[in-house]
């Protein structure tokens, strides 16, 4: 499963990086999208992959059960998920009204600020 | 032992911008709220940097959750001192913005944002916890292109775009660093993630997770290569916000540098601190370079940030107490420095009506207070004698040649005197030269609230340079906790957590018993 998970997240960064590489400018956020998806995969791979029951304490027990799945990567994950939402939600907004400005989709077109 | 003190810095300010975004927007209630909260702010800095100077450190366990497993926040003598110094600049850019600012941006988010702004800052400094820094990091983030779009023009947008992307890209890598980090060491504390790589053999295995977070801060600092997108979107939105960047983020990215190379990876020490010299010396070069290609007052101030940042991290790299102490020096006189130079340039903006310096001049005859006000920052960051930067620059260079780093040590002499040379061309072509049609030009009035802050800099500045033995001594005591990483983690782990860690890896490396044999 970790190795599927590795491939996959190699895959998508490298579309994404591809994406941004390109000259245009939507491209370009669908290419960051892409990228901070596969990251979010990264994390809960790295955090490992448990084949097991959800971390609760069952009723009456001091203990828990091994094997457990650990929350924790989970946690982080739903927190990136959110923040990357907002962040893509904002660039995206940000996009329209910077391709409407320019009057361009091209990247070329955007060095007046350099 | 619980000090409930350290969480004001961050909260107070979030408090005044709900407060700020319920109340109504007029643009003299939000002015009300947003100084108040950041003079409360202030206050609270200047209290926690009293203790913590005596302390030495100050530990919070949110939640009452022990460490390794709640988030803790620690101020240790760094900490204090940036979170002292980011609330100064959030105190003058707010007073400064009252009437520098267009009412309709002051009634529309201004004050709520960059009290987000400054409170993510705050929590940057303080949170003990890497997956926090991030979180505080994206706060920080959307304020921050929410302040850089806020005027809706053209160059905003395109500018604003450039720093969001980049800005996106590196939070990828600092995200990816800690997955793969947590993914190895089990926990995301700093405390605890320092005290087990100092007891186990897995030290090389984070060397993957030390490059993708160096990046990533670099992105945040303005580090050589890294650089592009802050001469290409800081000089857009309004001076004061570009006043308020300048002097905070991307000492935030320099900070975290600073605290992640010297508690978390200490294992390839050499790699990491030779890497970081080169881009040290790069970057100082690029931005001075860079700077004299412009003829525009905020831009060549922009640029010179990155010239500076490179000062900063090499004091990093050359890793001896004093060197150190000197980055931290040179950290809290540059943010003093840049924010009063961005809000002159801010005053020099509304009396042209531009800051491109072919039409600007005549500002000696007709300002001369003005004049005075831009010479002494302008000297400091030049590193003239008795002023702030002296001391900064002299104490790095002395550190290097002691050091026998004697390339350093010129490129960093080269470095002070090509900045010398762009600020002479700023004073004389805003200041000296006679301005393109004298006549025509209506010189705007510019009002004390405008003036006060710059002057309150300025003050800061002739007093830590007539008295550098003060702030001087501060960053040596904080540079040597910095090197004594041990301090940090009895100060956040319990007593009992650690001889248990200790114990059980001594264990497990006497036997040589790996760690799936054990029980």
């Amino acid at each position: 499963m970790e190795l599927i998970n590795a491939i996959i997240v190699g895959f998508a960064v490298a579309t994404g990086v591809y994406c941004i590489l390109r000259r245009s400018l939507l491209r370009f956020v669908i290419g960051i999208a892409l990228i901070s998806q596969s990251i979010n995969l990264l994390v809960f791979t790295a955090g490992g992959l448990t084949k097991g029951d959800s971390p609760f304490i069952e009723y009456g027990k001091k203990t828990i059960e091994q094997p457990f799945a650990d929350p924790l990567p989970q946690a982080l994950v739903l927190t990136a998920i959110v923040i990357g939402f907002g962040l893509l939600v904002f660039t995206l907004a940000l996009a329209q009204r910077a391709i409407a400005s320019v009057g361009s989709d091209d990247i070329e077109n955007f060095r007046n600020t350099d | 032992m619980n000090q409930n003190l350290i969480i004001l810095p961050v909260i107070l300010p979030f408090i005044g911008a709900l407060i700020g975004l319920l109340a109504p927007k007029s643009p003299n209630t939000q002015t009300r709220i947003g100084i108040a909260t950041f003079a409360a702010t202030f206050a609270a800095s200047i209290a926690i940097l009293l203790k913590v100077n005596t302390a030495g450190h100050l530990t919070l366990l949110l939640g009452g959750w022990e460490a390794p497993f709640g988030i803790s926040f620690v101020v240790d003598r760094l900490a204090g001192l940036m979170v002292a110094v980011s609330c100064l600049v959030g105190l003058a850019v707010a007073i400064f913005s009252k009437d520098d600012l267009e009412s309709s941006l002051r009634s529309n988010w201004f004050y709520p944002l960059s009290l987000f702004l400054v409170g993510a800052v705050n929590g940057s400094f303080i949170t003990g916890d890497l997956f926090n820094l991030y979180v505080w990091f994206e706060i920080m983030l959307i304020s921050s292109f929410a302040l850089m779009t806020v005027g809706n023009t053209k160059s905003q947008f395109e500018g604003g775009f450039k720093y969001v992307a980049i800005n996106l890209i590196a939070s990828a890598f600092f995200l990816a660093g800690l997955g793969l980090l947590y993914g190895k060491m089990g926990t995301l504390n700093m405390a605890d993630i320092a005290l087990k790589l100092s007891v186990s053999p897995a030290g090389p295995l984070v060397n993957s997770s030390s490059a993708l977070l160096l990046v990533a801060f670099s992105v945040k600092a303005g580090l050589f290569p890294f650089f592009f997108w802050l001469p290409a979107s800081y000089h857009t939105p309004p001076s004061a916000i570009t006043a308020l960047f300048g002097g905070l983020l991307t000492k935030v990215g320099v900070y975290a540098i600073m605290r992640n190379y010297t508690l978390i990876f200490t294992q390839e020490a050499d790699f990491i601190r030779g890497t970081i010299l080169a881009l040290s010396l790069a970057t100082m070069l690029v931005g001075v370079f860079g700077a004299t290609s412009h003829f525009d007052m905020k831009r060549i101030l922009c640029f010179h940030i990155i010239s500076q940042i490179g000062y900063m991290t090499l004091g990093l790299a050359l890793f001896t107490q004093l060197a150190i102490a000197s980055a931290i020096f040179y950290t809290a006189h540059h943010i003093i420095v840049k924010t009063n130079l961005l809000l002159i340039a801010g005053i020099v903006q509304k009396k042209f009506g531009t800051n491109d310096l072919s039409k600007t001049g005549s500002l000696l005859k007709k300002a001369p207070w003005l004049a005075i006000l831009f010479l002494i920052p302008c000297l400091s960051l030049g590193g003239i004698p008795p002023l702030s930067g002296f001391w900064a620059k002299y104490s790095l260079v002395k550190e290097a040649l002691s050091l026998e780093y004697y390339l350093t040590a010129g490129l960093a002499l080269i470095v002070g005197v090509m900045t010398l040379y762009s600020m002479t061309k700023i004073w004389s072509e805003v200041f000296w030269k006679k301005a393109p049609e004298e006549e025509k030009i209506t010189f705007n009035k510019t009002t004390w609230n405008s003036y006060l802050p710059v002057g309150m800099f300025c003050l800061l500045t002739v007093f830590i340079g007539l008295n550098p033995q003060i702030l001087f001594t501060y960053a040596e005591a904080a540079a040597d906790q910095l090197l004594r990483p041990n301090q940090y983690i009895e100060a956040v782990l319990s007593t009992e957590y650690i001889d248990t860690i200790r114990k059980a890896s001594f264990a497990a490396n006497t036997l040589n018993i790996s760690e799936n044999d054990l029980p």
